[in-house]
């Protein structure tokens, strides 16, 4: 039978892989984006889990609110990278540091 | 009734409002026309309000408005009228309505016109107030608003170099006996948690037996210590040494006001205050005694002074310190009945005096020193005759005002029981020797001997060479006023020795009887009831008072200053030079303004600086102000290195973070 | 046993594309993978009973979000070697750092709590419709915020991209509205012949 420890264990591996992600890929932020999505997407499988086997809707109504942020997340900051690019001709990270202290 | 009250203070405040800010539109005339209709409004209802009190006996106790309430405390706007307050509103709006006319003739050509009668009607309404109220809020606003007053007028020329730095120092030094006075009412309404007169003195007897703790390990009694704050206050307002700095240079101020305010009303406040609070000063020992002392100590050492004093005015000046010192003695001796007729007959006589000297002053072109005046009498006819009852009154002769309410002083001291009487009664004896010489001192220099000040008046290009009698207005108040100087003193029988005052003042009759010290069925407060008991009448009084110790210093030195001044002024240049540390001392005034230059002024100054460079500059500028600004900027200049830019930083620290937290969810 | 089955096949597919996101070299295959993941946890959330949201998953992201991502990554014109530098320096921090939390996430995976084999309360069997019900009535506030917020982001993606272009030649319809005679037309008086 699958158990609620497996779904949680999909989620716990989907977060380390995007945190070992970011680690890895620090200078593209293309990739940084995707491994936010990623995060959120594990974060989701979580709640999918929870409602799944504690019979409450809510959970569900908790993933849609999450999908609809990270949507209009991803939005502005496609437009904010796409910006990067146009004003610097790059979005290499460390490139990006104006506002070193 | 409560309409007729209400009308008393605010006619004059409506006077004075009017003169004040639109006194350039009314003019001069209109000006004085309309205070002085304020406060004959005043004066009239007074009287109205004294029969319906005295002859009828209608008291009233009654809030007319509530100005705040918090929690349990009412802050109201009230009148208490009884005997005591009736007396005193019939005095000061008597005495305020003579210095009104009077002052029409005094200051005709000054430009203040308007101003000053503005301030005298404001110093009315604020000493009705004062004396009208039934709480102490009230009554602390009637002390400020007539120390302000004052305040303004001893500025009135406020051009003058001297003038400025008098009420200056008035102000301050009143400032320290009100500090006293607040504190003094804070402690009221800490432990009878009430401002109103009668809650407070309901609850009074609650005070007895609880201490009150300010420093630790040191405790006072809490009404010792209440009475005692309460009459710095006194001692502040009344000029009592060590606060009497003020009251002489306060004769900067136009002989008007040196007469309404720090002669007649505004300086007996302090007096007032303590009749009214006679419950609570009867409660405490400590306090009497400590009153007694300072009135003594003041009564005589102030009259010394006016020995020394050229200046016409200060002469008089200092003898108001020294009547106020009587009045401060006899409440000590808990003779406040007493105490209040002394004020009220001295309200009259020292009015009298000042007004007299006022015009002596107009006569002789602003000129004070009496060295510089003399034979006047043929000049200055009315003036010389009001001048000489004043005196007479002044010094206690027979028959006039002062004899009766000075001699029950002294009777009054002779008999309390209190240890500091013995301290007191001699003090006050020789009082009177002195009072007697400095008055007639004063009275002899200026209107007999020869005549000298043809000389000094000569810088008026000789166009006023001889100096005339003033115009009506001027001498219309003397003549009022030389009536209740010599007759007030006929009221002893029914204000003193009949329980006139039986319901404002209260006196301590139980308290000690039971005193196992004291093998005497006689308490010690009971001085006035002794002489009363032995009272036969006015006639009687003076059959008595001239056989006894007070009339004949007071003749002593009368006729020591007859002989020096009249007959034979070398021996005065004889005692100037024997005495010459003596006449030192008095003319430096003790070195007690001098002592005060140097270690208040001074020191005030220098402990400013002091604050100034190392709490103000290098505490708080330099080390709280700066020093924060430069820690911040110091701390950044740090910290901003961890600030790289990178996005990848900061996601690392958060990662971090969230490490650490769930570490702390983990094994915590 | 079949669905066992399946869930561990989509979960296989799930972490291996994970994987691949994060280490591909190429952008587009790391968007691709992406993709293939979204879709394998979409699966995997069918199984579970969240039927609408696992469609919603496919629509919104795979249709709509990644192809804003793909479309992005082809706009660009990326230095991808650049990009990439640092990668094997850094791959100890990396999996470090994800064994870290890897095994923080078991331990409070261990607690007692989650020890659930079976559903407690079976879901209606209608999830859109359930969900429906639920969202416009329990929560229809937070609904309503959720759509305020996507449209703020249109707005500000719009506005964040909106750029003048100074090179190109527009016609001003307003303008060419209002114009009057004092714009265009000059009167000068002057005299017929000299």
């Amino acid at each position: 039978m699958i158990s609620l420890s497996n779904y949680l264990v999909i989620g716990a591996l989907l977060f380390s892989i995007s945190i070992a992600g970011m680690f890895l890929n620090r200078k593209n932020i293309l990739i940084l984006l995707m491994c936010i999505e990623l995060m959120l997407l594990a974060v989701n499988m979580n709640f999918i889990a929870f409602s799944y086997y504690l019979g409450d809707l809510a959970g569900q109504v908790f993933v849609f609110f999450i999908l609809t942020v990270a949507a209009a997340e991803t939005a502005i900051g496609l437009a904010i990278l796409v910006l990067v690019f146009r004003n610097r001709r790059t979005i290499n990270v460390q490139d990006l540091d104006s506002l070193k202290g | 009734m409560e309409l007729i009250y209400l009308c008393i203070p605010l006619a004059p405040l409506l006077g004075a409002i009017a003169a004040g800010l639109f006194g350039k539109q009314l003019g001069r005339t209109n000006s004085h026309r309309i205070t002085i209709l304020g406060v004959s409004i005043a004066l009239i209802l007074s009287i109205l309000v004294a029969f319906d009190t005295i002859g009828e006996g209608h008291t009233y106790n009654g809030a007319v408005y509530t100005w705040a309430v918090i929690k349990d405390f009412r802050f109201e706007i009230g009148f208490l009228i009884d005997n005591l307050s009736a007396m005193m509103m019939l005095v000061v709006s008597f005495v305020s309505l003579m210095v009104h006319i009077y002052t029409i003739g005094y200051l005709h050509d000054d430009s203040g016109y308007q101003r000053f009668f503005s301030y005298i009607s404001l110093f009315t309404f604020s000493m009705l107030m004062l004396v009208m109220s039934n709480n102490f809020m009230q009554l602390f606003f009637g002390w400020e608003a007539v120390g302000l007053v004052s305040y303004l007028l001893i500025g009135f020329w406020f051009k003058k170099e001297t003038a400025i730095f008098a009420n200056m120092k008035a102000f301050i030094v009143n400032r320290i006996g009100d500090f006293g006075f607040l504190l003094g009412i804070g402690g009221i309404l800490a432990f009878c948690g009430s401002l109103d007169y009668a809650e407070v003195f309901a609850k009074i007897n609650e005070l007895t037996g609880q201490t009150i703790s300010i420093l630790p390990g040191i405790s006072w009694q809490a009404s010792s210590f209440i009475a005692l704050l309460l009459f710095i206050g006194a001692m502040g307002k009344s000029a009592q040494i060590p606060l009497h700095v003020w009251l002489p240079d306060s004769m900067e101020g136009p002989t008007p006001i040196s007469a309404l305010i720090h002669a007649a009303t505004m300086v007996t406040a302090g007096i007032f205050m303590v009749a009214r609070m006679s419950p609570i000063f009867e409660l405490s020992d400590t306090a009497l005694n400590f009153i007694m002392v300072i009135g003594a100590t003041t009564a005589f050492l102030m009259g010394l002074l006016g020995i020394v004093q050229n200046d016409i005015k200060r002469v008089v000046a200092y003898s108001t310190l020294s009547q106020l010192g009587y009045m401060t003695a006899a409440l000590g001796a808990s003779a406040y009945s007493a105490s209040v007729f002394h004020l009220m007959t001295h309200a009259f006589f020292k009015a009298l005096l000042f007004l007299a000297a006022g015009s002596v002053i107009i006569a002789m072109h602003h000129e004070q020193d009496i060295r510089k005046m003399g034979g006047l009498k043929k000049y200055l006819p009315i003036t010389y005759w009001a001048c000489l009852v004043g005196s007479l009154a002044l010094i206690g002769f027979p028959g006039f005002a002062g004899f009766f309410s000075k001699d029950l002083i002294i009777e009054a001291i002779q008999q309390s029981q209190l240890g500091a009487a013995r301290y007191a009664y001699p003090l006050v004896l020789l009082g009177v020797f002195v009072t007697a010489f400095y008055s007639f001192r004063m009275f002899f220099l200026v209107f007999h001997g020869k005549e000298r000040f043809i000389a000094s008046s000569d810088k008026h290009g000789g166009q006023h060479t001889l100096p005339h009698e003033s115009p009506w207005t001027i001498t219309l108040p003397l003549i009022l006023l030389v009536i209740p100087s010599i007759f007030a003193g006929y009221l002893l029988d029914p204000m003193v020795v009949g329980d006139f005052f039986h319901e404002a003042i209260y006196v301590n009759d139980a308290a000690h009887s039971f005193d196992p010290n004291l093998n005497s069925s006689l308490s010690q407060h009971l001085a006035v009831q002794t002489i009363s008991e032995e009272f036969h009448g006015a006639f009687n009084f003076i059959l008595h008072g001239i056989s006894q110790w007070p009339f004949i210093l007071a003749m002593m030195g009368l006729s020591l200053a007859a002989y020096i001044y009249l007959y034979n002024d070398s021996l005065a240049k004889w005692g100037y030079k024997k005495l010459h540390w003596l006449y030192n001392l008095l003319d430096h005034k003790y070195y007690a303004d001098d002592f005060n230059q140097t270690v208040f002024a001074k020191g005030s100054i220098y402990l400013g600086k002091g604050l100034s460079v190392f709490g103000e500059r290098i505490l708080i500028d330099g080390f709280m102000v700066n020093g924060t600004a430069k820690a911040v900027a110091w701390s950044a200049s740090v910290m901003r290195h961890l600030q790289t830019g990178y996005l990848y930083d900061y996601a690392f620290v958060m990662f971090g973070g969230l490490v650490l937290a769930l570490s702390w969810f983990l094994f915590f | 046993m079949f669905q066992q089955l399946v869930f561990y096949l989509f979960t296989g597919v799930l972490i291996i594309s994970a994987i691949g996101v994060v280490t591909v070299r190429n952008p587009i295959y790391a968007a691709l993978c992406l993709i293939l993941a979204f879709f394998s946890s979409s699966a995997i959330w069918l199984l579970s009973g969240a039927e609408f949201l696992g469609i919603v998953l496919v629509l919104v992201y795979v249709g709509a979000v990644m192809v804003l991502f793909l479309f992005v990554i082809m706009l660009l014109d990326l230095n991808l070697d650049l990009l990439k530098e640092g990668f094997i320096r850094y791959l100890p921090i990396g999996l470090g750092a994800a064994f870290i939390v890897t095994l923080e996430m078991i331990l409070v995976l261990n607690m007692p709590a989650f020890k659930i084999s079976q559903p407690l309360a079976s879901l209606p069997a209608n999830n859109t419709e359930a969900l429906g019900k639920i969202l416009y009535t329990d929560y229809a506030y937070p609904f309503e915020i959720a759509a305020v917020i996507l449209l703020l982001a249109i707005v500000a993606a719009i506005v964040l991209t909106l750029r003048r272009r100074t090179d190109t030649k527009l016609q001003n319809i307003s303008e060419q509205i209002q114009v009057s005679r004092h714009d265009r037309l000059r009167l000068i008086k002057m005299q017929a012949e000299k």
